[in-house]
C-alpha cells in the first residue's frame, strides 16, 4: 500500500476495471441461456463438440512445432552472433522488427505466392509453422537475446573451452541451463501468440482454436464468449508462467 | 607442469602492434607476472597462450610443442578469469568437476577430485552452493580449483583479484601462491598491480606497448629497472633526464650525484632514478656541501614507520625529489622548510634516455 501510494491504487484500480470489465461482462455472457436464464449449457455444448478438441489439439502441435522451430534456429543463431558477430545486432534487431510492421494479411498472401515445397508440408497444417515463425519471432528474440546477455556469454564460453569443453558441450551443459528462464519465457510467448493467430490460419482454411471460436460465433454467440474468456485465461496463465519462470531465485538451471 | 616458450609473437588489430616481437621461456613450475598498464598487450598475450586468440606471426611451444594452432580446448591450460565466470547453473562442487566430466573421467573420480581441490581452496563445506550462494573470494577460490581440476599443464590467471576488496586480496593472493607451489603447476598471471606482481612472483614481466620491456625477478626489476618507464612504473622514485658530466648526472644547473662513468661515456644523454629510501634529508643551514641538493618541502604523506617528503628542487624546472624518512624524525619538517638532500653515488640507477 505505502510503495504504492493513493495515486498509484487509484490507476491500478481504473485499469483492472478497464481491462477486467469486458473480460468479467464476456464470461458473464457465456452463461446467458436465453430471457433471465443463466446456466452451463453452452459449456456442456462445447464440452461435448469434438471439433473444439480437434482445434484445440491443433492449435497446440502447432504451438510446440513453432517453438520447436524458434529454439532449434534461433537459440544458436542468437549465440552465434552474440559470441562471434555481435556487429550483427543492428540486422538481427531489424528483422525481429519486420514482422510488427508487415501487416499479416500482406504476409499470407506472399506466402501464398512464394512458398512451394513438399507436399508433406505445404499441405498440411503444418505449413502454418512457417507464418507462426515470423509472428512469434520478435519474442523468442527478444527473450533469449535477455537471457543471453544477463549471462556472460563469451567469458563463460572461454571458461568451458579452457576446461576441454567444446562448444556444443557449453551450449547444452552451461548456456542453455543457463537460459531456462529465457526459454520459458520464449516458448510461452509463442504459446499464446499462436493460439491467437486468426488471419493466417483463416485465409489459408485451417481449423485452428481461433478459426473455431470466429466459426462458432457465427451461430453460437455465448459458446464464442466461453472460448473467448477461457483464451484470455489461457494467455494469463501463460504469462503466470513467465513470470514465474523469470522471478524464480538461482537454482540448479535458473540464472538471477 | 611444462615449460612455455613464445617465440617473436606479433598481433596486429586495426593496422596497430598490440604485440610485437614477443619472446619468453618459463621455466617448469615458475610463477611469472605479466605486469602493465591497461592496454600495453599483457591480456592478449595471456589470451595467445591460452588459445582464444590465433597470434599474426611467431610461435607457442608448451613443453616443446608447438600449440599456436591448437584449439583452447585441446591445450589443457586451466584459466581464471577477473569476472570469476562460474557457470551459474551448477554447485561449486559441479563446476570443479566440470573439466573432468567433459574428459569422460568416471563419476566418481571427478567427485573425488573435485571435493580434493575444494578441500584444498578451504570450501568444502561449500560444494552444494551455487555460484549466487557464495562471495567474490570464495567464487574466485572455486574458479582456482575448477582450473586445477584439469591438471594444467599450464596455469593461467587473468587478473583474478581486481574484483575483489583489498583484505580479500591479500589474502587470496598468499593462497594462490601456495597452491601453485603446491601443485608445481607453470602460471602466468596477468595483473596491473605492481604490488601484486612484485609480491607473487618469481620473475616479473613489464610490459609496455606491447612489448616486453624487462624480465626479471621482483627484486632485479625493482633494484635495477631496465629503463624510465619500467622505473617510474615499479615502485616510487623521481626520474630526471640530464647528460652524464663526469660520472655525474647534470640536469639544468644542478650536478646529481651518480656513478656512470663505468656504463655512460661523459656528454650522453640518460636518465637518473632514485628510490625515496636512497634519499636523506636534513635542514638547510645556508652551506650546500658538494653532492647534495637544495629544495623546499611541498608535501609529506604519513605511512606509518615512514613518512614520504616530497622536495621542490631549487632551479626553474621545479624537479621533484622523494625521500622516505622515518616519522619520529620527519615531524621536525614542516612544509616550507629549506632543506637539503643526499644520497650515496651508488643509489641512483642511471639508464640510456629513453625515446618513448
Amino acid at each position: 500500500m505505502n510503495r504504492l501510494g493513493v495515486g498509484g491504487w487509484a490507476i491500478l484500480v481504473v485499469a483492472a476495471l478497464f481491462f477486467g470489465t469486458p473480460l468479467v461482462l464476456t464470461a458473464a455472457f457465456s452463461f446467458w441461456e436465453g430471457g433471465d436464464r443463466y446456466g452451463f449449457e453452452v459449456y456442456g455444448l462445447l464440452w461435448n463438440s469434438p471439433k473444439l478438441f480437434e482445434a484445440m489439439a491443433l492449435s497446440v502441435e502447432l504451438s510446440i512445432a513453432t517453438v520447436a522451430a524458434l529454439i532449434v534456429l534461433m537459440v544458436p543463431a542468437v549465440i552465434c552472433m552474440n559470441l562471434f558477430a555481435p556487429k550483427l545486432r543492428p540486422l538481427f534487431e531489424f528483422i525481429a522488427t519486420l514482422p510488427f510492421v508487415v501487416p499479416a494479411i500482406a504476409l499470407v498472401a506472399g506466402l501464398s505466392a512464394l512458398i512451394t515445397g513438399p507436399e508433406w508440408l505445404i499441405g498440411t497444417p503444418f505449413y502454418l509453422v512457417i507464418p507462426y515463425f515470423f509472428i512469434a519471432l520478435p519474442y523468442a528474440y527478444r527473450s533469449i537475446d535477455v537471457g543471453l546477455r544477463s549471462i556472460d556469454l563469451a567469458t563463460l564460453t572461454e571458461a568451458g573451452q579452457s576446461l576441454g569443453a567444446n562448444l556444443g558441450q557449453i551450449i547444452l551443459m552451461v548456456v542453455l541451463p543457463s537460459l531456462r528462464s529465457a526459454l520459458v519465457g520464449s516458448a510461452l510467448l509463442t504459446l499464446a501468440v499462436v493460439f491467437g493467430e486468426f488471419t493466417f490460419a483463416n485465409v489459408l482454411l485451417f481449423h485452428t482454436y481461433s478459426v473455431y471460436i470466429n466459426e462458432i460465433g457465427q451461430h453460437e454467440v455465448t459458446a464464442a464468449a466461453a472460448l473467448s474468456a477461457a483464451s484470455f485465461l489461457l494467455t494469463w496463465i501463460a504469462m503466470l508462467g513467465v513470470l514465474i519462470a523469470g522471478g524464480g531465485k538461482t537454482g540448479p538451471s535458473g540464472v538471477r | 607442469m611444462a615449460i612455455v616458450e613464445l617465440h617473436g609473437l606479433r598481433k596486429f588489430y586495426g593496422g596497430r602492434d598490440v604485440l610485437s616481437g614477443i619472446e619468453l621461456a618459463m621455466g617448469d613450475g615458475e610463477l611469472i607476472c605479466l605486469l602493465g598498464p591497461s592496454g600495453c598487450g599483457k591480456s592478449t598475450l595471456l589470451r595467445i597462450v591460452a588459445g582464444f586468440i590465433i597470434p599474426d606471426a611467431g610461435q607457442v611451444l608448451v613443453g616443446g610443442r608447438d600449440v599456436t594452432k591448437l584449439a583452447a580446448s585441446k591445450r589443457q591450460m586451466g584459466m581464471v578469469f577477473q569476472s570469476y565466470s562460474l557457470f551459474p547453473n551448477m554447485t561449486a562442487l559441479d563446476n570443479v568437476r566440470f573439466g573432468p566430466r567433459v574428459a569422460g573421467a568416471p563419476k566418481a573420480e571427478q567427485v573425488k577430485r573435485a571435493r580434493e581441490l575444494l578441500d584444498l581452496v578451504g570450501l568444502s563445506s561449500h560444494e552444494a552452493k551455487f555460484p549466487h550462494q557464495l562471495s567474490g573470494g570464495q567464487q574466485q577460490r572455486v574458479a582456482l580449483a575448477r582450473a586445477l581440476a584439469v591438471q594444467p599443464q599450464v596455469l593461467l590467471l587473468d587478473e583474478p583479484l581486481s574484483a575483489l576488496d583489498a583484505k580479500v586480496r591479500l589474502q587470496l593472493r598468499e593462497e594462490i601462491r601456495r597452491i601453485q607451489r603446491d601443485a608445481g603447476v607453470t602460471t602466468i598471471l596477468v595483473t596491473h598491480d605492481q604490488e601484486e606482481a612484485l609480491s607473487i612472483s618469481d620473475r616479473v614481466a613489464v610490459m609496455q606497448g606491447g612489448k616486453l620491456l624487462q624480465v626479471a625477478t621482483p627484486a632485479e626489476i625493482y633494484r635495477r629497472p631496465a629503463d624510465g618507464f619500467v622505473a617510474r612504473f615499479i615502485g616510487s622514485g623521481a626520474v630526471f633526464a640530464g647528460r652524464v658530466e663526469r660520472g655525474h648526472v647534470r640536469v639544468g644547473s644542478m650536478l646529481l650525484r651518480a656513478d656512470a662513468s663505468a656504463t655512460h661515456a661523459d656528454g650522453s644523454e640518460v636518465e637518473m632514478f632514485i628510490r625515496p629510501e636512497s634519499v636523506q634529508i636534513q635542514a638547510h643551514d645556508g652551506e650546500l656541501p658538494d653532492g647534495t641538493v637544495a629544495g623546499t618541502l611541498s608535501e609529506s604523506v604519513f605511512l606509518g614507520g615512514l613518512t614520504r617528503m616530497r622536495l621542490t628542487l631549487e632551479g626553474p624546472d621545479n624537479h621533484s625529489l622523494w625521500a622516505d624518512v622515518p616519522s619520529e624524525h620527519a615531524e621536525g619538517f614542516k612544509p616550507g622548510h629549506k632543506l637539503i638532500a643526499w644520497w650515496e653515488a651508488a643509489a641512483p640507477r642511471v639508464m640510456p634516455l629513453s625515446r618513448e
